[in-house]
């Protein structure tokens, strides 16, 4: 059995599938992909004697030339300490470190530079606001609200700080669907839910939650609202202003910049009433054996010699992003992930979690016939990566009593064909395991 | 697909896969151990049932992939009125040959229809569900009953 979608259908106007595919081809013209494609060299690769089709992106992107010359450059001219130093190299460093931090903050549409605090990753930035918001804020009785679809850094950081201050976290279950029901969280939320926090756009589910509704439901009762933008920052565009939320978290590799690197939004009162996370050199003002006065936001929280290779390619990774546009990647991903959705849901045993629409980034499925591992073992002899596990997320896993899942990520340079020839091999699993 | 992963998945595999072996959950056992792959979801309880220093028979549950489930099947098929003894050697120089290079032979003579697992050499990741049966049942037989991993 296999697809030959052209074959099976008579009138191929009527064919739903064909039509979206041929708007897919279209999108995919006005959006340049040959040149958007010519600009990953990791693409050219062949893998198990196919080429690359590389759908793991929720995992980590790949990376565009400009970012990886922008690394070399910086070790072959450019590098020195920042921040330090009164010579030529550091002052020229310093300078472009600075810059990035202005374009990340226009790129999310932070109202000031000092609002952006550039930190690991995700994980990273999640542990700062727990450990220097939450921590020394909550008390016994207070609650912490999450959702049953958090990545696991977005789950456990709240386990410990609750189990430290006393706090309850309290978890909003999801949908059948894999969606939040808004109803159900104002029940929750109370004069003693101090924060909430939730993911942007679900890594395994692809659910684009509702953040303005929530960020409004959260500060009616005075919460301050976390978001977890690891899976939305390369795929929409993003204002946190617009969002309205306190503090915004997201990471470099999977925005096609190096790993490592990430970033921390937080409104800049909130960030000036924190205590550091770190302490070191480079977040003081003045040090006495003593005694330290720290530094202002955001240094406050950069202790220590940041990733400053990381945080120079983070602004070219931003630049990449920003020559295609961010309503253009997201409009062209979007018809990208319902196509894999519609293709995907016709396979007779493909069972697909998650909303049809809206979606972003991921179609996480099952089989009946074959386990996640043994997918992805079949695909990857097909040249396909994909990933195959509990995606660090177990609650959901939990939830629609599965261990584990198959998922399909996706990125800007990611095309139709390659679906196709996912759902190809996808029929190759069924034959083996049939 | 490549020579390399139908091998993996040859008909042997795939039979113990589809019709596991001994599973089912036993009446009567005197130990059981949990294996327990979080990051894939390969989750098995092993059931153990002793007669004298003989193993009597081991029953499995759970769910896992197809090379996880086949090699447990294989495996408590193969230790089926073994000796205790005999079972922990086995076991171990198994586990030695799961670590050799793809391409040094097996003897099929000595290890019969458990050679197909060895096929899971050629792909290295795939080692930890080939050997979670083995280090599970290996860790109830020398008396731990500590969950068993092999990530």
């Amino acid at each position: 059995m296999s697809l030959h979608i052209k074959k099976e259908v008579p009138s191929l106007s009527k064919d739903p599938l064909q039509r979206r595919r041929w708007h897919l081809e279209s999108l995919a013209r006005k959006i340049g992909i040959e040149s958007i494609r010519a600009q990953f060299p990791i693409l050219e690769i062949i893998v198990r004697g196919k080429p690359l089709v590389y759908l793991d992106n929720a995992a980590t992107s790949q990376k565009p030339k400009n970012v990886i010359d922008t690394i070399a450059r910086y070790y072959q001219r450019e590098n020195a300490n920042v921040h330090r130093g009164i010579h030529f190299l550091s002052e020229k460093v310093t300078e472009k470190y600075e810059e990035v931090r202005s374009k990340v903050a226009r790129f999310l549409g932070a109202k000031v530079d000092c609002e952006i605090v550039f930190t690991r990753g995700t994980t990273d930035s999640i542990n700062l606001i727990a450990q220097s918001y939450a921590y020394p804020r909550l008390k016994p009785g207070d609650e912490i609200l999450i959702t049953q679809m958090e990545h696991h850094s977005n789950l456990i950081p709240w386990q410990v700080v609750s189990q430290r201050t006393g706090a309850n976290l309290k978890v909003v279950p999801i949908t059948d669907e894999g969606m939040l029901n808004l109803t159900q969280i104002e029940q929750v939320l109370s004069e003693r839910t101090k924060i909430v926090s939730v993911v942007h756009v679900s890594n395994v589910l692809g659910t684009i939650n509702p953040i303005s509704e929530l960020s409004k439901k959260a500060h009616e009762i005075g919460a301050v609202i976390v978001v977890d933008g690891a899976q939305s920052t390369p795929h929409m565009p993003i204002n946190v202003q617009e969002l309205d939320c306190d503090f915004f978290a997201c990471s470099g590799h999977k925005m096609y910049a190096p790993t490592g690197i990430g970033v921390l939004y937080g409104k800049a009162p909130l960030l000036e009433s924190m205590e550091p996370y770190q302490t070191g050199g480079s977040m003081i003002l003045h040090v006495s054996l003593e005694k330290a006065e720290y530094a202002h936001t955001p240094q406050k929280f950069e202790a220590g010699t940041p990733n400053i290779e990381g945080v120079i390619a983070l602004g070219s990774a931003v630049d990449f992003l920003q020559s295609i546009g961010m309503h253009e990647i997201y409009h062209y991903e979007s018809a990208l992930v319902q196509y894999a959705y519609e293709i995907l849901s016709q396979i007779p045993g493909v069972h697909i979690l998650g909303p049809k629409k809206p979606r972003a980034g991921v179609v996480s499925f099952t089989m009946d016939c074959a386990h996640p591992h043994d997918i992805g073992q079949i695909l990857d002899e097909e040249g396909i990566a994909i990933r195959a596990g509990h995606h660090c997320a177990q609650p959901i896993m939990e939830r629609y009593g599965i261990s584990s899942t198959a998922r399909a990520s996706f990125a800007v340079y990611n095309t139709v064909d390659e679906i196709d020839q996912l759902a190809e091999a996808i029929y190759k699993v069924q034959e083996i395991f049939k | 697909m490549s020579s390399a992963s139908r091998a993996l998945y040859e008909k042997v595999l795939l039979d113990h896969a589809k019709n596991p072996r001994n599973y089912g959950e036993p009446e009567a056992y005197d130990r059981k151990i949990e294996g327990y792959n979080p990051l894939c979801g390969d989750h098995f309880v092993f059931y153990l049932k002793y007669d004298g220093d003989t193993i009597r028979r081991i029953n499995f549950t759970g769910q896992g992939c197809a090379i996880s489930k086949a090699s447990a099947s294989l495996l408590t098929a193969f230790l089926e009125n073994q000796p205790k003894d005999k079972a922990i050697l086995v076991i171990n120089k198994f586990l030695e040959l799961l670590k050799t290079s793809p391409n040094s032979p097996v003897n099929e003579d000595e290890w019969g229809k458990l050679t197909a697992i060895a096929g899971v050499r050629e792909f290295p990741i795939r080692i930890k569900c080939a050997s979670l049966a083995w280090h599970s049942v290996l860790n109830i037989l020398t008396g731990t009953e500590k969950t068993t991993t092999t990530e």
